[in-house]
């Protein structure tokens, strides 16, 4: 691992990237490490596409992550986890979620959403594929759709030296503790099985 | 241990462990979590004042009075209060005073991109700049002491990244110096020209005092790696410059950057083989070594516009390109007004009205200033807080003298409003246009993220207080036509243009409905509920003849495979403007249509 691993959380303004930012951060101080993050606050939350920053190591310089420069996304939508793509290192990992939410030209009806993207993602990179939004429903919380992309990144990441289980119950509110927790662990497992899948159809 | 914190939580905490007893602010991004940091903290007095001279000037009293004061704002806040700055510097303190100005490289919420390190000089204060958390809350301290050691309000320059940024901050106790009463002093706070003629040869004697200040204070430090290369580097710059070249440099990192320590730069660029000016922004630290004809490199590789990131210092002084993928082709995604925004019915009559009628539509600073976006097109300027009415008044007075029938309809928030809209208003009611003035009071200040202001009924440290009412304020002014509407009644605000359009004095309509981020109370919960909890598209009525994406809402969704609309129920809220411009009455209580 370099000397400062750098993670990148997008998605479109009000998914919740910073709920996630603040468990991962916590949780990688915890553990000893020196973190920065950053985020961007103001006109962009309106629906727009939003970005969280989160660098951890031995010692941090700079909170922000230039082109070129992420170990990790994670693409709390489709086309957002396609946006940043350019700010990866060679051989950087994505988690995404199969989700599109169609910007405001779509709406209009002044353009289609481009078809495939997650494919494409996956052709081109080490991306983990999840349901999140899916699996939160069927959790019965459609919110903490963040924390299972939360746990998918944990397995993904293998950033399992944390008990990031704790640092959860810690962060959310007692009343939201149970789904969260729940939606963690249904994120790993999604994770678990998404590389499964991907080592079956090489092997296949 | 140490807590992890944002730059501003930091210079909240800074500001209280220095003892400061009074802050106040006008919200505006990256700045406004300072106040709110600091209303958490008891001991100390926190507001939301109008605007940003106000909440200087306040801040400026209770220095007077003998407290260390705190005023905080974002970079454009400070042309606001740029007036009261300029000349409190001659006077000097009493309490600590201490100006945080949140400056927006990048521009990500902001309208320029204004580099305020030029305040320092300009104003003649001495300034900070921390370029993490940790540097924030020990800079807003020091600012204290030496405001009150050098008899000066201090400017505390951030940038977007330093306020938005966590980063791990070790916390000290609150310590409150004894209390300094307030003494009449005529001399020094009575600016009159014999006053201010001394007082500016004293102001110069301190600036004399705080060059030699520059030279000694652990604030400005060299951080030596061998000759090699030498950066000069102050806020944000430094912590990029040391991601990039680490132990490879050695760094003159610039904490207390005016006046500029220029016996420690001279002997710095001495010592090393090349010199290297790292900074965000405009050429300040630059301009001055030049000055000191001292050779470096500086903004003629380093971007002087937007903010900048290990991968451009990198670039641009290494000439290393990384290896970055190829894009992915995207779309843009825009940010939109909210599903429910009180703003949106509003904006699909007046863009209509205004085309058919040929209006000229200045806008203001806010959430609404996204009307001037696709599909809506209702607003046609965005230049500064107040400035709808104004830029209406001046503009109707020349259709007016051209003999062109145009008319002018300016729009502005709230808050705004309350900020320096009420002058402008004023203006026009005492200069007698036509222009008409559209105030969209949404009952709080909602681009920043619900903040009270004097509209509201409740002051920052959760105090219920006077509820200012728009309507009766500007009937105060003498305005006659003042009308207050429900702007999701598409109807109720086509007439009420089409009324304003029809007089020849000025008027105001006010749209009062609550931003849907706001946190009601039972009666407003009550006052301004709709009818339905969301709305759902009745297929068969349906002809997709997408009249209903021209109100550019979030919550609606068209299906060009099957050219019909669908509302995604878990973002609409049931406004009911849709259901206004469908002309085929597709729209239905969601939850009969569910059942």
């Amino acid at each position: 691992m370099p000397e400062t691993t750098s993670i990148l959380l997008v998605g479109v303004g009000g998914q919740g990237t910073l709920l996630v930012s603040s468990i991962l951060s916590r949780g990688l101080v915890a553990s000893g490490r020196d973190v920065k993050t950053s985020e961007i606050h103001g006109m962009a939350q309106r629906g727009g596409s939003v970005s969280t920053q989160v660098r951890f190591g031995a010692k941090v310089h700079s909170p922000i992550i230039g082109r070129g420069g992420a170990d990790f996304l994670v693409g709390f939508e489709a086309m957002e986890a396609a946006r940043w793509t350019p700010w990866l290192k060679p051989g950087a990992r994505i988690v995404v979620n199969d989700l599109e939410i169609p910007p405001a030209p779509v709406l209009m009806g002044r353009a289609s959403y481009p078809s495939g993207l997650v494919d494409v993602l996956r052709a081109r990179f080490d991306a983990t594929v999840v349901k999140a939004h899916a699996i939160a429903d069927e959790i019965g919380a459609p919110r903490v759709m963040n924390v299972v992309l939360l746990g998918a990144f944990v397995e993904a990441s293998g950033l399992t030296d944390i008990d990031w289980e704790s640092v959860i119950a810690g962060t959310v509110k007692p009343e939201f503790r149970e789904p969260n927790i729940a939606a963690f662990k249904a994120g790993r497992r999604a994770a678990r099985s998404a590389k499964r899948a991907v080592e079956l159809a090489a092997t296949a | 241990m140490p807590e992890l914190l944002t730059g501003n939580e930091a210079i909240a905490r800074g500001a209280y462990e220095a003892g400061v007893s009074y802050a106040s602010a006008y919200p505006g991004t990256p700045s406004t979590e300072i106040l709110e940091t600091l209303a958490g903290y008891r001991d100390v007095v926190a507001e939301w004042a109008p605007n940003e001279k106000v909440a200087l000037e306040c801040a400026i009293g209770a220095s007077t009075a003998g407290a260390r004061a705190l005023a905080a704002m974002k970079m454009v806040g400070v042309n606001v209060a740029a007036d009261p700055l300029f000349s409190f510097s001659y006077s000097g303190v009493n309490g600590g005073l201490v100006l945080v100005s949140a400056d927006d490289p990048g521009q990500h919420s902001s309208q320029n991109e204004q580099d305020n390190r030029f305040y320092a000089p300009f104003a003649k204060i001495p300034m900070l700049e921390p370029s993490d958390s940790q540097e924030a809350k020990d800079m807003a301290a020091a600012a204290f002491e030496i405001s009150e050691t050098y008899d000066v309000p201090v400017l505390l320059r951030t940038t977007t990244r330093v306020c938005h940024s966590k980063s791990l901050v070790s916390l000290g106790t609150r310590r409150v110096p004894p209390h300094k009463p307030y003494v009449r002093n005529i001399p020094k706070f009575v600016l009159v020209p014999g006053n201010a003629r001394l007082l500016r040869a004293k102001l110069a004697a301190k600036l004399s005092r705080l060059s030699e200040y520059s030279e000694t204070t652990p604030l400005n430090f060299v951080e030596w790696n061998g000759p090699r290369i030498g950066i000069v580097t102050s806020g944000m710059g430094y912590q990029h410059a040391q991601e990039v070249f680490g132990n490879q440099a050695s760094y003159l990192k610039l904490g207390f950057t005016y006046p500029l320590p220029i016996a420690k730069i001279r002997q710095f660029a001495s010592r090393v083989d090349t010199l290297y000016v790292v900074e965000e922004l405009e050429p300040y630290l630059e301009d001055e070594i030049r000055r000191l004809g001292i050779a470096c490199v500086g903004k003629d590789k380093i971007p002087g516009n937007f903010e900048l990131d290990p991968t451009i210092v990198s670039a641009a002084l290494k000439g290393a390109t990384a290896v970055q993928p190829d894009p992915v082709a995207v779309l843009p995604r825009p940010p939109l007004l909210c599903a429910g925004c009180p703003h949106r019915g509003f904006f699909v009559e007046l863009g209509k009205f205004a085309r058919k009628h040929h209006a000229m539509l200045p806008g203001d600073i806010g959430c609404y200033a996204l009307g001037a976006s696709p599909p809506l097109d209702a607003l046609e300027t965005c230049i500064c807080m107040g400035s709808a009415p104004s830029i209406a008044h001046g503009a109707q007075k020349m259709f007016a003298k051209f003999g062109e029938t145009t008319r002018a309809i300016g729009v502005l928030g709230d808050s705004t409003f309350f900020h320096t809209g009420m002058n402008s208003v004023l203006n026009l009611a005492y200069n007698k246009s036509n222009a008409i003035i559209c105030i969209l009071d949404n009952r709080i200040t909602g681009m920043t993220g619900q903040q009270e202001h004097p509209g509201t009924g409740m002051t920052l440290q959760g105090e219920a207080t006077t509820e200012i009412d728009i309507a009766t304020v500007v009937r105060a002014f003498g305005l006659k036509n003042v009308r207050t509407i429900n702007p999701n009644d598409l109807r109720e605000v086509r007439e009420t243009l089409k009324w304003a359009l029809s007089l020849e004095e000025p008027s105001v309509i006010v749209t009062k409905w609550p931003c849907r981020l706001k946190k009601l109370n039972a009666s407003d919960a009550a006052r301004y509920a709709h009818r339905f909890r969301h709305l759902a598209v009745r297929e068969d009525r349906c002809n997709g003849c997408r009249n209903c994406l021209k109100i550019g809402c979030p919550a609606i969704v068209f299906d060009t495979a099957r050219e019909k609309a669908r509302v995604d129920a878990g973002t609409c809220v049931g406004c009911e403007v849709c259901a206004q411009v469908c002309g085929s009455d597709a729209f239905v209580d969601g939850e009969l249509e569910d059942a």
